[in-house]
């Protein structure tokens, strides 16, 4: 729409080093005032557009904390900016995905959060989504409960409660449910950030745009959803994904940030099974060269190092491979059927279940469920044969049909 | 004959878990053998419909600012939560619910008024479509070793077997009656399932009348008898599916296990599969569970941990997994019992005879597998469901662990079974609705003397008619797989939502896979005969 454009004030990574060159802001804000706006926000991540909901014209940012320190700075050029997105005399919702305490406590640091005496027609929500590192404990502890060989039931729940795993994946999907709500129910604007707005905060806007866009249920519409919010926003995969479950040493930045987010995916598309293009194989393949690769996509931590590393030149693109027919075909879902709707999962617990493609993916044989997949592939690519060998009989018998009536008439 | 209502009560609210005050008002209505609740508010009406059978109880809740609530729990995990605005047709509704739900005589139950438009040729018909005698031809009996005797026609041997059963042709009449006198409940060693590839057998019994020291010899030559009519294998194994302390408890009641030293060539095995007692209080946790209104990831896991209850289906899973393991790979003939043979017996030697032979995976298989083991066998429905007012203690959820433990090999075998889910959900509802007479009484001399056979209607024919609906559209035939070998670590067990919260559709996947590719494949046949 015409009230947004794109700026180049970030060109050469500047005014903001984690964020791609080319960002989205409401037209009426300048790069002048965008210069200032990243000195108020942490690490210079100013909000930017993440989503656009065009059935309603509701928008969803993301940016980092705001530095109000203890003095409680302001930035008139920040209000400016996400009252913008307001549609007159309507209110926004401000979603910190710190609890309340952290967001008090952080003003020592110089971080905080958007007082509401500057931010009057915005409401603020804390939804906590865990840290970083607490997500990398919790991960462990569940690798370490699906590799533990003793026959005990009750050994196996209590270390899967403890590993606190599914309620992160509880948290999050409930996070991403409210910011969808916000502005699918509610019909109004939404800015999401954390701390640093590099983890919490893309998990949140992604996942909300699963909920809300059908076009990131497609295949390619979930590659742009991939390289936009998390590769070209920034989410420093250098750190997280550089060792996973297994090292032996503590990586200090090391977190499942990307496969929590993978995970609730996967969780949505068990609960909808026809509304995604791709399967369940494409999320674990994403995962998995989220870690080790022999593609560039996932190298470094922002779009500045991957300029740097001149990785568009040096390496080529998981895309360009994923992308060709013949690797397609093995991450299509045969039931998919494109609809238009907005989806809400649900997120009682009884709907929850572990990722057996991912954390059981070893320990036991995949063979029967294998057959499975190919057997609800046939039955559906029978039924299309079918399809198309009715429609060319019918072709045939309307032909010969009119070949009769031309042959009467004469 | 639904047309007739006992009852019928206006301003009723029916709530959703979350008791939301949106709810609309509706109609209730008790007719003779359900509960009706219509809800007319929307453009399209809606209907709740509860069979009386099924309702296990029925609470008044405290006054609300809504009206008066009642809270009805089904034997199916149905839970519905009326709130009815004046206290005196509220009342009324308990009590009729209360005598309704609760018959006193068999002849109050459903199935002798179930009356569908069917020929009287028909419903014979209907009975004689599971025959048993024709399974135990596919294992190859009668045969050198065994035969299907009538010596118990008229219950002289065990009152709860049925007339006809399977012996080693060695055993004597006078072995078999000696040793019925030796078996609780004279529940003497017979044959459940033989595996033809190596002739090893699977058999079962109830406990010895042991004590600490008694012996019988007609017992001991029964087990001889089993153990020589498969010569593949020097020895036996005898398990007993309680654990160790409960079992040696027995033995002071005169009662107890197996002694290796009296019994040539057994090998004797505990298994450890709980009690009726714990099973009962586990459902009633994991129902707890089930119930809680917004529990956390955290609130959710350990109520399931402590109800105990998945500990439970993989101690009879694995009890399966060992008689199908014994039999198989060691060729051993296995003598299983629990206490009277009636209940874990009857779970896990069904259990293993689904694991090795594909037949039983398919709907007419599965359904002699009931059939032979749980209904003929003698497993006492009526008690362990509560179908008339009776004794609490004996209510246990025996059968629904066996249907689950059906379930779970679902999850790990998508492909190897004819049927769905649905039909597990449609067997156990009426285990419970009594809407048909298979599962009546407690024995086939119960079933004689109510005169099920003549009364009644037989539950299979009208599964079978829904066969499209009911079948598993990844059933890769009969052939696809032989024995199925589950794994039973802990994290293979899977929490069953769509039976113990089965209705709480919000909780459910959203589209279901199963109704796609059942279309899909009722798509294909339309097509087929357009291009025909």
């Amino acid at each position: 729409t015409n009230e947004w454009r794109l700026s180049c004030v970030n060109k050469d990574f500047s005014v903001c080093p984690s964020y791609p060159p080319v960002v989205i802001v409401p037209k009426s804000i300048d790069d002048e005032a965008l210069r200032k706006v990243a000195l108020f926000r942490y690490g210079g991540r100013f909000p930017v557009l993440s989503y656009y909901h065009k059935k309603n014209g509701m928008a969803m940012l993301r940016s980092s904390q705001p530095l109000t320190g203890t003095n409680g700075r302001r930035c008139k050029e920040d209000e400016k900016l996400i009252n913008a997105t307001l549609r007159s005399g309507r209110r926004g919702f401000v979603i910190d995905t710190r609890p309340l305490n952290v967001a008090q406590q952080a003003r020592a640091k110089g971080g905080g959060f958007e007082q509401e005496v500057h931010y009057p027609q915005w409401r603020r929500i804390h939804k906590y989504i865990e840290r970083f590192h607490i997500l990398q404990e919790s991960f462990i502890k569940l690798v370490e409960a699906c590799n533990d060989q003793s026959h005990n039931m009750d050994r196996w729940l209590s270390k899967l409660e403890a590993s606190n795993w599914l309620t992160h994946i509880k948290e999050l999907l409930t996070a991403a449910c409210l910011a969808a709500q916000c502005i699918d129910r509610e019909g109004a604007s939404v800015l999401v950030h954390g701390s640093e707005g590099t983890d919490s905060t893309l998990q949140v806007t992604s996942l909300a745009q699963i909920i809300l866009d059908p076009r990131c249920r497609t295949i390619r519409g979930f590659e742009a959803l991939v390289v936009r919010e998390w590769l070209q926003a920034g989410h420093p995969f250098q750190q997280r994904c550089a060792q996973s479950a297994y090292s032996n040493s503590k990586q200090k930045w090391e977190a499942p940030v990307f496969l929590l987010f993978l995970e609730c995916v996967w969780q949505i598309h068990r609960q909808f099974p026809c509304s995604f293009e791709f399967n369940e194989h494409f999320l674990i393949l994403l995962f998995e060269h989220a870690y080790a690769s022999q593609f560039g996509t996932f190298l470094g931590n922002n779009e500045s190092e991957r300029a740097k590393l001149k990785l568009p030149q040096k390496t080529m693109s998981l895309w360009s491979w994923v992308n060709r027919p013949e690797e397609l075909s093995r991450f299509q879902n045969p039931i998919y059927e494109a609809n238009s709707l907005v989806i809400w999962p649900s997120v009682a617990p009884q709907s929850l279940q572990l990722w057996e493609g991912i954390f059981l993916r070893w320990n036991r044989p995949s063979r029967f469920l294998e057959e499975a997949e190919e057997e609800r592939i046939n039955i559906i690519k029978y039924n299309k044969e079918l399809q198309a060998k009715v429609n060319v009989l019918r072709r045939q018998l309307a032909e010969m049909e009119t070949d009769g009536e031309v042959q009467e008439e004469e | 004959c639904h047309a007739v209502f006992l009852l019928q009560v206006e301003n009723v609210k029916l709530l959703d878990r979350y008791a939301s005050r949106k709810a609309a008002s509706g109609t209730l209505y008790l007719t003779a053998t359900h509960l009706i609740y219509v809800d007319a508010s929307a453009e399209v009406r809606k209907e709740t419909w509860i069979l009386h059978h099924h309702i296990s109880s029925v609470e008044k809740l405290p006054l609300t600012t809504a009206g008066y609530p009642l809270l009805i729990h089904c034997k199916n995990f149905h839970v519905a939560h009326f709130v009815i605005g004046q206290e005196r047709d509220c009342h009324d509704v308990f009590t009729s619910l209360l005598k309704l739900s609760q018959p006193v005589k068999p002849e109050e139950l459903y199935a002798f008024s179930y009356n569908p438009k069917m020929s009287k040729e028909s419903r014979e018909m209907g009975w004689k479509l599971i025959d048993l005698k024709l399974d135990y031809q596919r294992m190859g009996i009668p045969n050198d070793c065994w035969e299907i005797t009538d010596i118990n026609k008229d219950y002289e041997v065990c009152s709860t077997y049925p007339p006809e059963i399977v012996v080693p042709r060695a055993a004597t009449k006078a072995v078999v009656m000696g040793s019925s006198r030796f078996r609780s409940r004279g529940r003497i060693p017979v044959l459940s399932y033989l595996y033809k590839e190596n002739n090893a057998a699977l058999c079962r019994c109830s406990q010895p009348l042991a004590g600490f020291s008694a012996r019988c010899l007609e017992d001991e030559q029964m087990l001889q008898a089993i153990r020589e009519a498969n010569p593949g294998c020097p020895f036996m194994y005898v398990v007993d599916t309680r654990p160790k302390l409960n079992a040696m408890a027995n033995r002071a009641a005169g009662k107890g296990y197996e002694n290796e030293d009296n019994y040539e060539n057994i090998r004797f095995k505990f298994i450890g599969i709980e009690n009726i007692h714990v099973m009962r209080s586990s459902l009633q946790k994991l129902l707890e569970v089930c119930e809680m209104k917004s529990p956390s990831m955290s609130d959710f896991l350990t109520g399931l941990e402590n109800s105990g209850w998945l500990r439970h289906i993989k101690a009879v899973m694995d009890a399966g997994v060992f008689l199908a393991k014994a039999v198989r790979e060691e060729r051993a003939s296995v003598l299983v019992h629990c206490s009277d043979g009636w209940d874990r017996t009857a779970q896990v030697c069904s259990l293993a005879s689904l694991l090795l032979d594909p037949f039983y995976r398919t709907f007419k298989g599965f359904m002699v597998l009931i059939e032979k083991e749980w209904i003929a066998m003698g497993h006492k429905f009526s008690h362990r469901c509560g179908h008339l007012d009776g004794d609490p203690k004996e209510v246990s959820p025996v059968f629904t662990q066996f249907v689950e433990c059906v379930w779970q090999l679902m999850q790990q075998f998508p492909c190897s079974f004819e049927f769905s889910e649905r039909f597990l959900l449609e067997i156990h509802d009426h285990v419970y609705s009594c809407q048909f007479g298979n599962f009546l009484g407690t024995c086939h001399r119960d079933r004689e003397e109510l005169r099920i056979f003549e009364k009644t209607h037989s539950l299979w024919p009208f599964l079978l008619q829904r066969k499209q609906e009911l079948r598993n559209p990844l059933y890769r035939g009969f052939t696809a797989y032989k024995e199925l070998q589950p794994n039973t670590l802990p994290f293979s067990f899977q929490f069953w939502c769509g039976m113990y919260n089965r209705f709480d559709k919000g909780m459910h996947p959203k589209q279901s896979v199963l109704e796609q590719l059942l279309s899909c494949l009722r798509h294909s046949v339309t097509l087929e005969d357009s291009a025909a």
